[in-house]
């Protein structure tokens, strides 16, 4: 066991800086100037000028070379300088990405804790009010963009009802806690602050509700349609033949064997939640990994850029691990 | 007398479906008293598992029981709250389903789900039925229970799993215990050890058993009693034996006369009793006699009325017109239905002869830096193939027949070893030298489902080998060939436009014979063509293959787990163990006379009520590792010292090789010598 995730951590790494190498070619044929992106055109008109600018950000240099730079300094644990903000850009990335996955977890925690229980239900008793309803919340989730959702829950619960708080991750007076994770539900836990928890959570629900709304529908479906499929084995008949409870039954027959599938889609799910947070960000005006991918983007911020497909992909690959872990513990077939 | 166990009268149970009410059970009455054993047969969809759900109330939607009464111990099932039939229920009657490769949950310990009905009952503490449950797995014959009962279902062999869906029957100690096919998915050595364990718990504990099987045999063997069902009837209740011996209902005396018996004399015709037609729908049952569109015996009476179940004999019942009269059904005895069996030609030129073959499956590697294991399918076999005769190729499963089957057909390449068919290497051969050789030799599959295009029409699917060998240009040419052919296997030549799924199992199986005679073959590979057949319609895919040899002269590679089947069919016979020929030898002599040990225990296991068994413990050793001295001496009853080095497979008597150290070491009463 312990060989097999060393192994996979070990390939995981060598992926991600593929993805790297990758995301460098690409970056380096669209067509756009970061010259132009970042000195105005001014500037830019001036030919010493701007070969003096790529000389200090080493544009001059060959491709290769500019790669070769980069993993040297990766091997160093270092990532580069952000040619937009001019901080390093392993500081930028600490200081968004906590809060992206903060989001992205409560929605992940909230599809599953949705997700599960209302697949269960549909499939015990399908058929009924309550697989329609299942089916109803589903195709909600699945079917409204998100964009749409998030201004429509905006506008019902912060502006109409005035039950929810508005953007942003705190109230725009409160003081954010000290900085230990960057989680902010964590922080002020730690903090001892009962009052700017409250706020954070507050803050969290629209959005985490509008980021997780597809992945219940998702998940919802999966779960019934595991939940069926596995109802419907013959160890199910033999549990009912020797006599065993219906709750017994499902919870501790079926339910574990259709567990198998949804983790296979959660993992998915997740790393779709941590991308699919720009547009929540945007709307939620999110101080997240989202909005500084974008603007990294619009920069051509190449380090910038780098640096997050780092990131990403390493999240990615790490989640993938987890699920293949989860596997092994829900699955005896595929333990060694 | 003491309360019955069970009682059935006249249960009906309908399927609700959209067509209508199909009558699954329509009317079933039967006994068994407390410790008795009652067997139920039939063929597939006369309504026996439908009968078993009905008595525990596992019935499912669309299912309902329509009428009748069931008691248990005297309790009325069918006025039970569903809480008290959940305690019944694995407790006092406890069931056991055909498929042990899918009766238990993959993602639960052995442990747990032996001792959940236990603490479900709350019949033990955990601890307690722990210790149990190790003592049940005991009982059933699993070694080592203490580590194995720790582990997860993959780990077990299917005889195994059947064990532990025994033991989970028997966890309570219940005063019924009802088994659906139990043994059907097993080889027959296991499937001895099985019904053996079945007998032994049932005489030791005084367990009342309901045994379900499409097989007489097999329920002869653990049964005194049986119930025939048709059509969703009982139509013949009495003691096994005079069943076999002499049965009362004309269905019964089909079933009896379909399958060859391992006991009984060979005939020079080898032709079996085979009924035409199929079973009526279930939607639309004939108003008199459900049987009469089948019956041979059948008199004006049998369309217009319907018998009742009434007493033929003292303690027989029937439901037949004709045999109530006081009418006995003629003895059929497997043997002598006129003709002549034309004996084995002369020994000339063999068609086929395989020497020293190997095959080895490379598994994919587990990680990078692990060994590559390689599963031992054929280690070095030897076989002469003459033409016109049959050559039977049995053993357990796993022991290489049907690798053997698609290396001879190519449809592998060996790892080494050479193949000599009419004359011509083709052990080595390429794709495109093999190509006119399939003109000449051809297969049919166990799985007649799996075997035909389910979107060709036959006549296309029957043309297509036609057309691609150029042996009949399109139009009317390959129409007249292929009505021929459908007409050989005793299809209707009207049918060339019908898809698969429109015929029966049976049927396709014709197809598929059918399919393989197109390129008029020389040789034929069966593997299992019967086994998931129906007795009747196996009888009848038999004789049809009989019938064709006659005709056109056809040499038969034949495999089946079947011995009884075997010895009925083939000239001659091989038997194999791990990948290697145990012995070879003219069928009827084999049979009467084994000379390897591993061929004695094979025959004995062979379920036929009133013989001598000896079981064979255990299952064959993994084929991951290559053999080394005599394969079988780890089960090996006489097994000795010499044993360590491998036997050759030498000519011990005329005719006859074995490759064993003590030749005709291993006797028995009951199988000859
Ligand atoms: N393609 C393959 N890859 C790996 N192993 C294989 C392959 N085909 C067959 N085997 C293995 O070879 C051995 C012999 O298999 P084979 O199918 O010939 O047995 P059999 O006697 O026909 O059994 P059965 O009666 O169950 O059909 C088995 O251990 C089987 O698992
Ligand atoms: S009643 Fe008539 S048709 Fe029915 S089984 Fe007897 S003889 Fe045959
Ligand atoms: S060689 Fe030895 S172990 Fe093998 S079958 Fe003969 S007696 Fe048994
Ligand atoms: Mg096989």
């Amino acid at each position: 066991m312990l060989r097999t995730v060393v192994t996979r951590l070990a390939g995981a790494a060598v992926m991600a800086v593929l993805a790297t190498l990758v995301i460098f070619l690409i970056a380096n044929t669209v067509p756009g100037d970061p010259v132009l992106a970042q000195l105005g055109d001014i500037a830019a008109s001036n030919p010493a000028t701007v070969a003096e600018w790529r000389a200090k950000w080493g544009l001059d240099l060959p491709l290769w070379e500019q790669y070769l730079i980069f993993l040297r300094g990766l091997a160093q644990g270092d990532l580069g300088t952000s040619i937009a903000s001019q901080r390093p850009v392993l500081e930028d990335i600490a200081q968004y990405a906590p809060a992206t996955v903060e989001l992205a977890s409560i929605a992940f925690l909230l599809a599953l804790g949705i997700g599960i229980p209302l697949g269960i239900a549909a499939a015990v008793w399908r058929d009924s009010w309550v697989d329609a309803a299942a089916r109803v919340v589903s195709l909600i989730g699945v079917s409204s963009p998100t964009f749409w959702l998030a201004f429509i829950m905006l506008a019902i619960f912060y502006g109409g009802l005035q039950i929810a708080p508005g953007p942003g991750r705190l109230d725009p007076i409160a003081f954010p806690p000290d900085e230990v994770t960057g989680f902010f539900l964590v922080d002020t836990l730690l903090a001892g602050d009962w009052e700017g928890f409250r706020d954070a959570a507050a803050h969290l629900v629209l959005p985490s509700i509008v980021l997780a709304a597809a992945t219940i529908g998702l998940i919802t479906r999966t779960t019934r349609a595991a939940m069926l499929e596995a109802m419907g084995q013959d160890y199910v008949r033999v549990s009912r033949a020797k006599g065993m409870r219906e709750r017994y039954t499902i919870l501790r027959h079926v339910l574990p064997n259709a567990l198998i599938p949804v983790v296979t889609l959660g993992g998915l799910a997740y790393a779709n939640l941590l991308a699919g947070a720009v547009m929540t960000e945007t709307v939620f005006s999110w101080p997240g990994l989202g909005r500084y991918t974008f603007r990294s983007a619009a920069a051509l911020d190449f380090p910038a850029i780098m640096g997050i497909t780092l990131v990403v992909s390493v999240t990615y690959l790490l989640v993938n691990l987890l699920v293949d872990l989860s596997y092994a513990m829900l699955d005896p077939r595929v333990r060694r | 007398m003491s309360t019955p166990t069970l009682e059935v009268e006249d249960l009906r149970t309908v399927f609700l479906t959209d067509a209508g009410a199909v009558r699954a059970v329509d009317g079933v009455s039967f006994t068994v008293g407390a410790g008795e054993t009652l067997g139920i047969v039939g063929e597939s969809g006369s309504g026996k598992s439908v009968t078993a759900l009905s008595l525990m109330r596992l019935l499912e939607e669309p299912a309902r029981i329509a009428g009748g009464s069931i008691r248990f111990q005297g309790r009325d099932l069918l006025a039970m709250r569903p809480e008290e039939l959940r305690a019944l229920r694995g407790d006092r009657m406890a069931m056991v389903f055909q498929d042990p490769m899918t009766g238990l949950n993959p993602v639960i310990r052995i442990l747990r789900q032996l001792t959940e009905p236990m603490v479900g009952h709350g019949r033990f503490a955990a601890p307690e039925a722990r210790r149990r449950a190790v003592g049940l797995l005991v009982r059933m014959g699993i070694t080592a229970p203490e580590r194995s009962i720790l582990r997860f279902p993959h780990e077990f062999s299917g005889g195994m799993r059947q064990r532990v869906m025994l033991a989970m029957g028997f966890a309570n100690d219940p005063a019924l215990l009802i088994a659906d096919e139990p043994t059907t998915a097993l080889d027959v050595t296991i499937q001895a050890q099985i019904l053996d364990l079945l007998r032994q718990l049932n005489a030791e504990f005084g367990t009342a058993i309901l045994l379900i099987s499409h097989d007489l045999s097999v329920i002869g063997s653990v049964c005194r009693r049986v119930a025939v069902m048709y059509a969703g009837e009982v139509v013949e209740e009495a003691v096994t034996e005079a069943v076999l011996a002499d049965p009362r209902h004309p269905y019964a005396w089909a079933l009896v006369n379909a399958v060859p018996r391992i006991d009984q004399p060979l005939g020079a015709d080898r032709r079996l009793v085979s009924i035409e037609g199929a079973p009526p729908d279930a939607l639309n049952l004939p108003q008199g006699c459900r049987f009469a569109p089948r019956c041979p015996f059948k008199v004006e009476r049998c369309e217009r009325e319907h018998p009742p179940l009434a007493e033929v004999a003292p303690g027989r019942l029937a439901r037949c017109w004709v045999t109530q009269a006081g009418q006995v059904l003629p003895k059929a005895g497997g043997a002598g239905l006129g003709g002549v069996r034309p004996p084995p030609p002369p020994a000339a030129e063999p068609l086929l002869a395989v020497r020293g073959l190997v095959k080895h499956f490379p598994l994919p590697r587990e990680s990078f830096f692990a060994p590559r294991r390689v599963v031992h399918a054929v280690n070095g076999i030897d076989l002469d193939v003459a033409r016109g005769e049959t050559l039977g190729i049995v053993g357990e499963s796993g022991c290489g027949k049907s690798t053997l089957a698609r290396l001879v057909t190519r449809i592998h390449a060996p790892t080494a070893g050479s193949i000599v068919f009419g004359g011509q290497e083709i052990a080595g051969a390429s794709p495109a030298a093999i190509r006119p050789l399939r003109r000449r030799m051809q297969m049919v599959f166990q799985d007649p489902y799996a075997s035909l295009n389910p979107r060709m029409t036959i006549g296309d699917t029957l043309a297509e080998p036609l057309v691609a060998h150029g042996l009949a240009r399109r139009g009317v040419e390959v129409r007249d060939r292929v009505g021929g052919l459908l007409e050989m296997v005793g299809l209707n030549p009207a049918w060339v436009s019908r898809f698969p799924h429109e015929f029966s199992g049976g049927q396709r199986q014709r197809i598929s014979i059918a399919r393989a005679l197109a390129l008029e073959p020389e040789m034929i590979v069966a593997d299992e063509p019967i086994s998931a057949l129906d007795v009747n319609i196996q009888a009848q895919i038999l004789n049809l293959m009989l019938d064709l040899q006659q005709r056109m002269g056809l040499t038969y590679l034949f495999i089946a787990h079947d011995l009884a089947v075997v010895r009925h069919l083939c000239d001659r016979v091989v038997v194999l163990y791990l990948g290697k020929v145990m012995e070879s030898a003219p069928a009827e002599a084999l049979f009467a006379r084994p000379l390897h040990p591993y061929t004695g225990v094979l025959i004995s296991a062979v379920p036929e009520p009133g013989r001598q068994r000896v079981l064979l413990q255990g299952e064959p050793p993994s084929t991951l590792a290559p053999p080394r001295g005599c394969p079988f001496r780890g089960r090996c009853p006489i097994a000795q010292p010499v044993c360590e080095t491998m036997p050759p497979l030498a000519e011990a008597e005329a005719g006859r090789w074995v490759a064993c150290h003590f030749p005709g070491g291993f006797s028995h009463a009951g199988l000859g010598a």
